[in-house]
């Protein structure tokens, strides 16, 4: 038998974005699987310990001293209050955590992309992949997540299911987006800019209170950052609200998506077919 | 001449005002063993990235199978092995599964690539490794396996950047006997190096290039023909009097390099002008009689030393 790799490749000529895409994005999925079979899994089970820890101290301890809150749909505890902005938070940590720092390495580092694109491989294939595995991530902590507040009996609704594919949808937006500002990053200084991003963005984007304890211009700004669009997208499906507001939450992560992946595959290409 | 698999015409890259690659041509042929030989920076990196179709040419013409890199990258790429200067092997995997993502970035089957492995480990001499972590490697396997690894797609075409730099003696010289096993079977490499026993081992053609441009193009055997005597003579005066011998020297030899630490003088016979040398009661403090090199044909044609 003899290596087909010519043959597979050429089947491409004329089919959509030939020379970026070589439909395997899936190969760059089972590359992780392979590294996180070994080693890496110990930092993915460490990720989802962390709103949990949120949802505990915060819910039970801060709960105890805020009572029952009231919303339209009646009165919740306040650990039920904060679990979708929690779930929503987790989503968009899992997706980061893989689509900035370790692509950074492997970019950079590792230098693992220009392997992968030195074969047949294009830009689309490697960027497509590394944000399904981030998206992933973010998945599998949000399945968890809700697990473990359906658990602690902060679910009054079948709809709460729904936050499942809310979260994902939040993951991919948030790895495409991550990804792309990734690829233009040049050092490790310059990568603290998600940190330093990110922190304020979770404390302020009403996880934990409402919005309205905010003055008017400045809830503007906040409802214009991804996080507070994640907490309500995945706080609005949870509550089974579907209307316009949640149209607008899904268009916003629509349009995160395929930017992302636009200056991703684009900056690919610059950086390694110069 | 048999098929050409490379043929290059009026090649150019710029980056800016900085030319890389400066209008070359050359033609490389199926089973051929070709080579680029150029200090730091000639040119050599950036026209196999050009070839590699990781790189965009400025000017010029390229076919590689006859087909154009700016067109059918991808395609090309699958014809291609690559064992870049610097390793890019997966350090979190281990051996075996770095050669079995690599085909599966190729898209190759799965049974394909199981089958392949024994044999391209038993080829790297890394049998005993294949479930180790590629971090724990020395730098000569991590060599062998990059090159194993490029093999899994069984290329027509495997080229290499500087094989062998950075690695002790041994590494080198186990290195290029896979080389020339691969040689053997009538696999065309393309083989960039400043090293010239390196590319006077492995190359049945070379171009010898400085600052983007080609100098001289041939076999080895017939480049040193060409570009210098068939031996040389070496010697040193200490550093201070090796400038005042010159214009003593310069009369007996067919030509004369001077080198910061030594004088180099080029005649059919070393031995018979160092005795014309002492007749004259010259007595250098040391002196080397040897055959010519490429580093000789690069210093005649560029007035400088291959490695500086």
């Amino acid at each position: 038998m003899r290596s087909n790799a010519v043959e597979l490749s050429e089947g491409r000529i004329g089919k959509f974005g030939e020379k970026y895409y070589a439909g395997r994005p899936q190969q760059v999925l089972l590359r992780n699987w392979l590294s996180f079979k070994s080693s890496a899994w110990i930092a993915v089970v460490s990720g989802f310990f962390e709103p949990v820890l949120y949802l505990l101290s915060f819910g039970y301890g801060i709960g105890e001293l805020v009572g029952n809150i009231s919303t339209p749909g009646g009165d919740i505890s306040y650990a039920a209050y904060i679990a979708p902005g929690l779930l929503a938070t987790s989503a968009m940590n899992g997706a980061m955590l893989d689509s900035t720092w370790n692509v950074f390495f492997k970019l950079n580092e590792s230098r693992l992309y220009k392997a992968m694109l030195a074969t047949s491989l294009g830009p689309l294939d490697v960027a497509l992949g590394e944000i399904a595995w981030a998206l992933m991530r973010g998945g599998i902590y949000a399945t968890a997540f809700t697990a473990v507040i359906a658990g602690l009996g902060l679910v009054t609704s079948w709809w709460a299911l729904l936050a499942i594919p809310a979260a994902i949808i939040v993951a991919f937006g948030f790895a495409s987006f991550g990804m792309a500002i990734t690829s233009f990053m040049k050092s490790h200084h310059q990568m603290n800019f998600f940190e330093i991003f990110l922190l304020p963005m979770f404390l302020f984007s009403g996880a934990f209170y409402p919005l309205t304890v905010f003055p008017g211009w400045a809830q503007a700004i906040i409802k214009a950052l991804p996080l507070r669009q994640a907490i309500e997208l995945v706080t609005r499906a949870m509550s089974g609200e579907f209307g316009i507001n949640i149209l607008v939450n899904f268009t916003y992560f629509m349009v995160m998506i395929c930017v992302g992946l636009f200056f991703t595959t684009r900056r690919l290409n610059a950086l390694f077919m110069k | 001449m048999s098929e050409k698999l490379i043929v290059a015409r009026g090649l150019t890259k710029t980056y800016g005002d900085f030319i890389a690659v400066d209008g070359i041509d050359f033609d490389v042929a199926k089973g051929e063993s070709f080579g680029f030989l150029g200090p730091n920076g000639a040119g050599k990196s950036t026209t196999m990235r050009i070839i590699g179709a990781t790189s965009v040419r400025t000017s010029g013409t390229l076919t590689i199978l006859g087909k154009d890199p700016e067109v059918h990258g991808p395609q090309i790429r699958a014809h291609l092995g690559v064992v870049p200067q610097q390793d890019n092997l997966d350090n979190e995997l281990t051996v075996s599964e770095n050669i079995f993502i690599y085909g599966r970035y190729f898209g190759l089957s799965s049974s394909f690539i199981n089958r392949k492995i024994p044999e391209l480990l038993e080829f790297a001499q890394l049998e005993e490794k294949k479930d180790t972590k590629v971090e724990a490697l020395s730098g000569g396997m991590k060599r062998r396996l990059t090159i194993a690894r490029s093999l899994v797609s069984e290329p027509d075409i495997l080229m290499l950047d500087e094989p062998t730099t950075g690695l002790d003696p041994q590494a080198r010289h186990i290195l290029w006997d896979r080389l020339f096993r691969l040689k053997e079977q009538g696999v065309t490499l393309l083989i960039t190096t400043h090293y010239m026993d390196e590319a006077e081992q492995l190359c049945d053609r070379l171009i010898v290039m400085d600052k983007g441009k080609i100098m001289a193009e041939d076999s080895p055997a017939q480049l040193i023909k060409d570009y210098s005597t068939k031996e040389v003579l070496e010697v040193r005066f200490g550093s201070d009097r090796n400038q005042e011998m010159v214009d003593v020297l310069r009369p007996l030899a067919d030509r004369i390099e001077v080198l910061p630490d030594r004088i180099l003088l080029y005649a059919t016979d070393g031995e018979q002008l160092l005795e014309q040398i002492t007749a004259k009661g010259i007595h250098p403090n040391t002196s080397l009689v040897r055959r010519s090199s490429l580093e000789d044909v690069f210093l005649r044609l560029t007035g400088r030393s291959l490695v500086e």
